[in-house]
């Protein structure tokens, strides 16, 4: 069921694209039928996990010989990390084109775009295929740098070429890290189950597994290679910075959790303090710059570094509970921060075609723009990790494990958490409630489409943060599988 | 099948593409030798891959070159293109005779022109320093043809000022061609002395992937864009010969054939686009708008020869990379494959900058849709699709390369 996601998300792109240009309608609601088909497929996927007399194992999907003469299969299965992240991929992708309604211009290949990007990510959330992750990978590229340069705001040409050398630099590392991989192990396969248990040599897995989890960790947002992120977030369109954030960083992580500290558990315990350094500054670094900044974007674009830090941290901690939150704050961090840039950038800037705080300031929109105001206002108690939303209960769980594992860390990172609820008080503050009490600007009122997207965010936050078993039941029990075994050698569980 | 008919069935349906290409231009009057002249190096390739002793090598190399020459002048309205064909025959001639050169002090050292024969002879007997004189000749001499740095200087010009068919050529079934030969000469009659011919390939890779790309960069023509392309190509493709030949044969025909058919497919489109304004960048402003198919294409072509999956180019590469940091021993070449991943990393910049151009901006004062002729349309849709078929599936060619090499190994 699950691998249909991907195959869904490619064909809706293809039929896009034979679609007549001068009907923009027509592939609105094409693209929002994939995405729902696909978003289906993910639950049904997520149920079947939850449902199985072993909730969170590694269930194949497809595992077809592909390129023979070199070893590689056309492998797919899912585990509960899978199933979680495609579970927030489907929702991701259908509240992005509820958010992108208004696009007129070129609209067809706005989406035919952003489903090949969907299917992309779904690609790499399910292949257990080295060669074939990262091909997905790969394929995910490049659809972003087009969102960004044909349909993107403030700086949008340097944004895109940014975050695509940045993204293709990654991938370069993580290919040399790869293929070197498949050499040593004895040139006969890239299946990720089979490589896992080759035992590579310890000094091979200290540079090896440097040059793929950093690789990888690029796209995650990891300081001080974070720098694509926030331009790349300010020039998208909402849509793009909505996957952005909320799925395409979650791509770097996975893929660092999944093949960086899979296959080199050695290197990763050499390194294990170092990168945890580099998660709480980003952690914190984040939050601080958020605090000054002038353009609301960039304030949302800065706190996902921030809020990313956390999923950084919680996996270098190497215990089931930092894991599982790290796991955990992934979905929660890619649903909230959806919800962030669909108010920044559809909502607001849309409307009032400016995201300077100070304006903004002058224009009281929590009375023209009461429901943008209320959403920003549960998005923001979202983000700041207040109890009763997913955030808090993952960055708890990661703040617990961390607590274990770098108690001095975690401090700072707790800290972090601080200077977080600041910067979005501030933000909140001067981009919606003005003392001036009188001033009143008239916006179009917000419409349909956007209020289903936004309540469904609200709605995912909300169901996870109340009732956290329906995502934790599956993605604990994933870290418990052989698969993962290596990583808990020599770390305290 | 052996290897060889792969090869030129290959060359011989590139230089097809090639002179369907040449169809509806009106450079010349002189269609009748125009074509010709084609055949003739057509010929030339054909004899130059299936040829198993070192002279009859020169002379199949000689039909090609002299033929390629008076093709590049035959523009005979451009300035450019008589100053492309002068270099091209200048640098060309020189590396022929260096070659030759090269090849007179193999003979005299081993007293044998045929290719397994010279390995024979150089087994019996420890090889004289004046073989290695010849060795390096007969390397700079290919090193020309295939357009690797520091031997490149022609290219650019050639293929900016060269009628676009004809740079098309050149730089399609040529590359293949010449490939091929440079394979054999190295693998059959110089196994030997693999050690030290390595070193030599090593250097020119290296070189030609930096400078290629970095080169490329700043170029506002796409032809002298697609030519310092060409070069760092140029560079990968070495690191195939660099594998053990069991890996080495699949990866360099698989590597040079999808190359020569991408960038085959994007002269065809800047054809179109020159035709209809001039071929360099900015010419190709807002081309989606004006032709989406054709733009598709080549948004197809740019990112293969970037190396992005599911691509030809992407598998390519890869092929590539895995036979060279496999070869013994283990891992001995992984630094040349950092180097290959890096400069191709550097190299999505500029094929971005294409597609900027077509995509991202806005259309010039032409505006009015473009429509190439039927033939061109659908010579342009065929590779493409060739392209992401041979990227998604690549083992329809591997399989067979590997079946004929079983069948009959050098």
């Amino acid at each position: 069921m699950l691998a249909w996601t991907i195959y869904i998300s490619f064909a809706g792109a293809a039929l896009l694209m034979c679609l007549p240009e001068k009907r923009p309608a027509a592939a609105r609601w094409t693209a929002l039928v994939a995405a729902l088909a696909g978003l289906a497929c993910a639950v049904a996927g997520w149920m079947a996990c939850r449902q199985s007399p072993n909730p969170g194992a590694l269930v194949d999907l497809v595992n077809k010989a592909w390129i023979p003469e070199v070893g590689v299969r056309f492998h797919l299965a899912s585990d509960g990390i899978s199933v979680t992240l495609a579970l927030l991929t489907g929702i991701a992708a259908v509240v992005g084109i509820l958010f992108s309604w208004n696009i007129e211009q070129r609209a067809k290949e706005f989406f035919a775009l952003y489903l090949a990007l969907i299917g992309g990510v779904y690609g790499v959330f399910l292949s257990f295929d080295l060669f074939l992750l990262f091909v997905f990978y790969e394929i995910a590229i490049i659809p972003k740098y087009f969102l960004i340069a044909i349909w993107g705001s403030t700086r949008r040409e340097y944004g895109a070429m940014k975050l695509a050398l940045y993204s293709f630099v990654g991938s370069a590392m993580v290919l040399v890290g790869l293929i070197a991989a498949y050499v040593v192990a004895g040139s006969q396969t890239f299946d990720l189950v089979e490589l896992a248990k080759y035992p590579f040599p310890a000094a091979f897995q200290n540079w090896a597994f440097l040059l793929v989890f950093i690789g990888f960790a690029i796209l995650a947002g990891l300081w001080p290679f974070h720098t694509w992120a926030p331009t790349g977030h300010v020039a998208a369109p909402t849509a793009a910075s909505m996957l952005l954030a909320g799925v395409v960083m979650k791509l770097g992580a996975y893929g660092a959790l999944r093949v960086g500290m899979t296959l080199f558990p050695i290197g990763l315990h050499t390194w294990q303090n170092y990168i945890a350094t580099l998660a709480v500054i980003g952690i914190v670094y984040g939050a601080t710059v958020a605090l000054v900044q002038k353009d609301f974007k960039f304030v949302i674009g800065y706190s996902s570094v921030s809020h990313m830090g956390f999923v950084l941290l919680g996996m270098m901690t190497l215990s089931q509970i930092g894991l599982s939150g790290a796991t955990l704050q992934m979905f929660s961090h890619g649903i909230i921060a959806g919800l962030l840039f669909a108010v920044v950038g559809r909502m607001v800037y849309d409307r009032a075609h400016t995201r300077d705080l100070g304006t903004l300031q002058g224009m009281n929109l929590s009375k023209s723009l009461p429901f943008a105001a209320v959403t920003f206002v549960i998005a923001g108690a979202a983000s700041m990790g207040l109890p009763g939303f997913s955030g808090f209960i993952a960055e708890l769980q990661v703040l617990t494990g961390a607590w274990r594992a770098f108690p001095t860390l975690m401090m700072l990172a707790a800290l972090g958490v601080i200077v977080g609820v600041a910067f979005t008080l501030r933000a909140m503050t001067k981009a919606f409630f003005s003392e001036d009490a009188a001033a009143r600007s008239h916006f179009p009122a917000i419409t349909i489409p956007e209020r289903i997207g936004a309540l469904t965010l609200v709605a995912a936050t909300l169901a996870i943060g109340l009732y956290p078993r329906l995502l934790m039941d599956v993605i604990t029990p994933s870290f418990n599988s052989p698969l993962m075994q290596p990583l808990w050698k020599g770390a305290g569980r | 099948m052996t290897l060889t008919h792969i090869a030129q069935i290959a060359i011989i349906l590139l230089a097809l593409l090639a002179a369907g290409l040449s169809k509806p231009r009106g450079f010349t009057r002189h269609v009748g030798e125009y074509f010709a002249l084609l055949l003739l190096a057509s010929l030339g390739m054909v004899i130059l891959v299936g040829a198993d002793n070192l002279l009859l090598i020169f002379v199949a190399l000689e039909l090609l070159s002299v033929s390629v020459y008076a093709l590049a002048a035959f523009d005979k309205s451009s300035p450019a293109s008589a100053e492309a064909a002068l270099k091209y025959f200048l640098f060309g001639g020189m590396a022929a005779a260096f070659t030759l050169f090269g090849i007179s002090l193999v003979y005299g050292v081993t007293g044998e022109i045929r290719l397994e024969a010279i390995a024979n002879a150089l087994a019996a007997k420890p090889a004289e320093p004046i073989f290695y004189v010849g060795l390096v000749m007969t390397l700079c001499g290919f090193a020309f043809k295939l357009a690797a740095a520091p031997f490149h200087w022609w290219a650019p010009d050639v293929y900016q000022g060269a009628p676009t068919p004809v740079a098309a050529f050149i730089a399609s079934s040529s590359k293949v061609a010449s490939f091929y030969v440079l394979a054999r000469i190295l693998f059959i009659a110089f196994p030997g002395a693999r050690t030290d011919w390595m070193s030599i390939i090593a250097a020119l890779a290296v070189i030609s992937m930096l400078l290629g790309n970095v080169a490329a960069l700043v170029q506002t023509s796409v032809k002298r864009l697609l030519a310092y392309s060409a070069v760092a190509h140029a560079g990968y493709a070495l690191l195939a010969l660099l594998a053990d030949p069991q890996h080495a044969w699949p990866a360099l025909i698989f590597y040079t054939i999808t190359y020569a058919v991408t960038v085959l497919g994007a002269f065809t489109v800047v054809a179109v686009a020159e035709q209809n304004g001039g071929a360099n960048m900015r010419d190709l402003a807002g081309l989606s708008r004006r032709a989406p198919v054709m733009s598709f294409c080549m948004l197809v072509f740019m990112l293969s020869l970037a190396g992005i999956p599911p691509l030809a180019g992407f598998f390519g590469k890869f092929y590539v990379f895995i036979a060279a940091a496999s070869a013994a021993p283990r891992l001995g070449l992984l630094w040349l494959v950092i180097v290959a991943v890096a400069a191709s990393a550097i190299s999505l910049y500029y094929y971005l900058q294409v597609l900027k151009q077509i995509y991202a901006t806005a259309p010039g004062e032409k505006t009015a849709p473009l429509a190439p002729a039927y033939f061109t349309q659908a010579a342009i849709v065929f590779m493409a699709c060739a392209v992401v078929g041979l990227g998604c599936f690549p083992s329809l060619l591997l399989t067979r390369i590997t079946a004929a090499l079983t069948a009959h190994p050098f």
